[in-house]
């Protein structure tokens, strides 16, 4: 890296004043130059050094604010009433109070990530020294951090390297944080840019997250044939003892994986996850298995599979120790962020923790050593295993229509369900001994429990769902290819091109939780068809899950059916949460290692080069939690546009563009200066979409950038018509903002698509070299 | 059972909530009063099934009856297509409330903004923050839902009521307007 400790030793020295002998003296970290890339104009960038670049992304990007509450309760003076955009007593209106509290989820996202990074480096550094060596795809890989390099200014060498990015991004999410205060920033737009500052440091922190991990415990290194891994409720060995791992945070899981291969009991037990921590889990050791996404904490825990659950931080439910207490399987929290309010056993003799959590008489224990939590999981699990006997508590079938006739069909249960789902019809079917209508209601069930919470009966809906739906659940036998990692330099160099010129029509990243409106099949159909139409799809977390949860005649899954390279028609998937930013880090790598721009501390540029020529769209069709908007605003700064599935609306403000507004869509033309209209492309920077079908067409259409050369335009209008076509049953009726010239035009879609730029006065136009940035120009107009 | 609450529990908003509509010509009042109405109708419109016919189909006659201009969103203009239907314009439902909110904008005819919006058929909590946005940044227009559940953030709005009572009250609306 470029930032070291200046360290001054001297043995012995002699002067008229004074004898010093063994003299040493640290005075920091300086800068040591031994990279020959040029320092941007942005290393380490302060709360406004990109403002301006955020500012011309507003311009065009206009927040449209759908507030979720009318009132602003943070401090003493309120509640406040801010209907109508009224300004509350701190003189805010609803405007600012909205981006307010994006910004406050933006910073909960980032210092999730962030202090993630941190307790992973420490911990990785005690394990394996500050001078081990970040190594993410030995040759391939020579970018071995684009997002830091690009932020930063810096190279990462260490893990103790990491150290230093990890100062900085604390430091910039304190005064993000403290913005959010009452009396600071009072202009909405302001508090946008901070959002996108805030995004921006948490792909920071999470790529710190991600490559210490790979290079510490040797996941796969950018490697597009990582093994595949199991995945589903039926893939778990339910004869053998069972350790569930949920989480995000991986050593206490690796803990387990290595006491067992130490103590020779791989193969003995199952050792599964749920979340980012099963992601990683499989990363380090393939053999480990993968039951779902977040939403299916409650059905495998009620189930009664697991006989022990490791918690450690992130998307796990706070109700998680009650639920495991009612199918007896005792809970080992491993984090200090998530302690369940346990007794902290950290520095206890593991027999008699074992003992306590084997003889029932705790329910759980904290144990913050991830080593420890190792061998006492593995122990317990044995122990416990033959005494459970997969206790659960899942109902039988009479049961279930004894209970359902219980049913007051007050509509409760219905009224709390995110989704709306008709659970009193289906309890009234139950009542009467037909369960197929509760069993159709799993396949869009989020896995919440509110319906349970609502009903004045107590009747426990959602493990009869899982009761109906036992057969189907059982029969969930997936793979999922394991986390890639990073994208090798070398592939960037074969596709760089193509993207850019827009001959591989887009790269599509299905990312974030499983808060879907129709259940994840809907990601795995998505995800297919773009892959089938020779998209580069990219997936991570929940939704990396979920695009594997699929199967065609012959019995095949995504992963398998499709490469694990990162090329067109390719379906791979970069690893848990913290993996994103190698989906950033490609778009990054295009502009560096294809097109040669300058990186280091060089956001704007990139950012701009990223808008305006590749091709990327980001879709968490599920997105649920303050990570899932701190890692959508990371893509909004770089240049990169965001779908997220109805749900996502609740994000309070959407950045959407106005493809009617002509003087919005205007670039400069860096060869001339020359301002160039070059249409809505991409039209949105942030925006949720109704419908699968909805956010398909949309999807194609924000793959559209200034820069496509015309057989590049024509592939990419060649997929937007068609499926708007397919999915719309119609033309769209704004081609004529797509064609530039007539080169444009797809051949076989011809003759239709004349007729409509013959209605719409439609004139050719030149394609710019596109920039939004003036200091770009290469020769300014006389 | 008429409810003023939300639909969905939690879904409270604030100081100020939907006026209720008791009874349908209150609806054809306010589209008769209003001097450009627009009718925004979402994909579950198509898959509501009010016995012999689906919802899209009573507002395709609600449109052509008083003449309000239909926006489409999602991927419902396949639906009206296929009843031989052409919507005046069809987008995503952010795209038309981005546009709502805006008091230049042109309309979909060109002839201005609009002043009275009619949202029916999107998901609940969609319908629910978009008219939210639409009550607190255009000020300018009213609002009314045409769904069986109560909409607080809409300017007026029926309470939650059942389909029975849903397909009855558009029937009225339709003859009335």
């Amino acid at each position: 890296m470029s930032k070291k400790a200046f360290h001054m030793k001297i043995k012995e020295l002699k002067s008229d004043a004074a004898v010093l002998k063994d003299l040493e003296i640290s005075v920091g970290r300086i800068f040591e130059e031994t990279w020959e890339e040029p320092v941007g104009p942005t290393p380490f960038p302060g709360l406004v050094d990109l403002r301006n670049w955020d500012m011309t992304l507003l311009k065009r990007y206009k927040p449209f604010y759908l507030p979720f509450c009318d009132v602003c309760c943070l401090c003493t003076f309120g509640k406040c009433d801010l209907t109508g955009n009224k300004r509350g007593a701190c003189g805010l209106n609803m405007a600012a109070q909205q981006s307010r509290i994006v910004l406050l989820a933006c910073c909960i996202g980032a210092a999730t990530h962030i202090g993630h990074a941190r307790h992973l480096v420490e911990h990785l550094i005690e394990k394996f020294g500050r001078r081990h060596p970040i190594d993410v795809g030995g040759v391939n890989v020579e970018v071995e951090a684009p997002v830091t390099r690009l932020v930063c200014g810096i190279r990462p060498k260490t893990l103790g390297d990491l150290e230093d990015v990890l100062d900085y991004l604390e430091n910039q999410l304190t005064h993000l944080l403290s913005i959010t205060h009452t009396g600071q920033e009072g202009n909405n737009l302001d508090f946008e840019s901070k959002v996108f500052h805030a995004g921006m440091i948490d792909q920071v922190g999470m790529e710190v997250a991600d490559i210490a991990q790979i290079a510490a415990y040797g996941f796969p290194k950018a490697d597009p044939e990582a093994p595949l891994v199991e995945l589903g409720f039926g893939a778990i060995d339910i004869n053998k003892p069972v350790i569930l791992c949920i989480g995000h945070n991986v050593p206490p899981a690796i803990g387990i994986v290595d006491y067992m291969t130490e103590n020779g009991l791989m193969g003995e037990i199952e050792v599964c996850g749920l979340c980012c921590t099963a992601h990683d889990v499989t990363r380090y050791n393939p053999k480990a298995k993968i039951v779902g996404p977040i939403s299916w904490q409650l059905r495998f825990v009620r189930s009664g599979v697991p006989d022990v659950v490791v918690v450690d931080e992130q998307c796990i439910r706070a109700d998680i120790l009650n639920e495991a207490m009612k199918v007896k399987a005792p809970l080992i929290a491993a984090s200090e962020k998530n302690c369940q309010g346990l007794e902290d056993r950290t520095h206890d003799d593991p027999d008699k923790i074992v003992e306590d959590l084997v003889s029932g008489k705790v329910p759980g224990v904290l144990i913050l050593d991830p080593e420890k939590v190792g061998e006492v999981a593995v122990r317990v699990a044995l122990e416990v295993a033959p005494k459970r006997k997969k206790f659960k508590v899942i109902p039988d079938v009479n049961d279930v229509i004894e209970g359902a006739k219980r049913c007051r069909q007050c509509n409760q249960c219905r009224r709390a369900c995110p989704n709306d789902l008709p659970i009193p019809p289906a309890m009234k079917a139950a009542a009467e001994g037909n369960l197929s209508p509760l069993d159709e209601l799993y396949d869009e069930c989020i896995g919440c429990g509110r319906c349970e919470h609502a009903c004045p009966e107590n009747i426990p809906v959602h493990s009869f769902i899982i009761k109906a739906a036992e057969k189907k659940m059982k029969a969930e036998t997936f793979k999922v290819r394991a986390g890639r990692g990073a994208i090798q330099d070398v592939e960037i160099r074969e596709v760089g091109g193509p993207i850019v010129l827009g001959e591989i029509p887009g790269v599509v990243a299905f990312v974030g939780c499983a808060n879907y409106p129709k259940g994840g099949k809907e990601i795995a159909e998505m995800a297919m068809e773009f892959a089938k139409r020779r998209y580069i799809v990219v997936t991570s977390g929940c939704a990396a899950m979920s695009a594997g949860m699929y199967k065609d005649e012959e019995g095949k899954t995504p992963y398998e059916i499709y490469s694990g390279r990162f090329d067109a028609g390719g379906l791979l998937n970069v690893g848990s949460c913290v993996s994103n930013p190698h989906i950033a880090g490609a778009a990054i790598k295009i502009a560096s290692i294809f097109a040669k721009r300058n990186l280091r501390a060089n956001y704007e540029e990139i950012a701009d080069y990223i808008l305006n020529r590749v091709g990327a769209v980001g879709v968490a069709w599920g997105a649920m939690s303050q990570k899932a908007a701190s890692i959508a605003s990371g893509f909004w700064r770089l240049g990169v546009p965001v779908v997220v599935g109805p749900h996502g609306i609740k994000y309070r403000r959407m950045l959407l563009g106005r493809a009617d507004k002509e003087e919005d869509w205007y670039v400069y033309d860096a060869r001339t200066g020359e301002k160039v209209y070059v249409g809505p492309t991409p039209e949105h920077l942030f925006y949720a979409a109704e419908t699968k079908e909805e956010a398909m067409v949309m999807i194609a259409k924000l793959c559209m950038r200034p820069n496509d050369t015309t057989k590049g335009r024509a592939i990419k209008l060649t997929h937007y018509i068609d499926l708007h076509k397919r999915l719309f049953g119609t033309m769209p009726e704004d081609i004529h903002l797509f064609v530039r010239t007539l080169a444009d035009v797809p051949v076989t879609m011809k003759d239709e698509i004349m007729e409509i730029l013959k209605e719409k006065e439609w004139k050719e136009r030149t394609i710019p070299d596109p920039t939004l940035l003036p200091r770009l120009i290469r020769k300014r107009k006389e | 059972m008429a409810m003023t609450e939300p639909w969905q529990t939690a879904e409270i908003p604030g100081p100020k909530k939907a006026l209720v509509i008791t009874k349908p010509e209150v609806v054809v009042a306010m589209i008769k009063k209003a001097k450009r109405p627009l009718l925004v109708v979402g994909h579950k419109a198509a898959e509501i099934d009010l016995g012999e016919e689906k919802l899209i189909d009573y507002l395709v006659r609600l449109s052509q009856k008083a003449n309000i201009p239909i926006v489409a969103t999602a991927h419902t203009v396949s639906e009206f297509l296929k009843r031989g239907f052409k919507p005046a314009g069809y987008m995503p439902v952010v795209n038309i409330g981005s546009r709502l909110v805006d008091p230049e904008w042109e309309g979909l005819d060109g002839k201005g903004q609009y002043d009275l919006a009619i949202f029916v058929g999107m998901p609940y909590y969609m319908e629910w923050t978009i008219l939210s946005g639409l009550k607190h940044f255009a000020q300018h227009l009213k609002t009314i839902t045409l769904d069986n559940h109560y909409h607080p953030h809409a300017s007026w709005s029926f309470p939650n009521i059942s389909l029975e009572k849903w397909k009855e009250n558009l029937k009225v609306i339709i003859e009335k307007l």
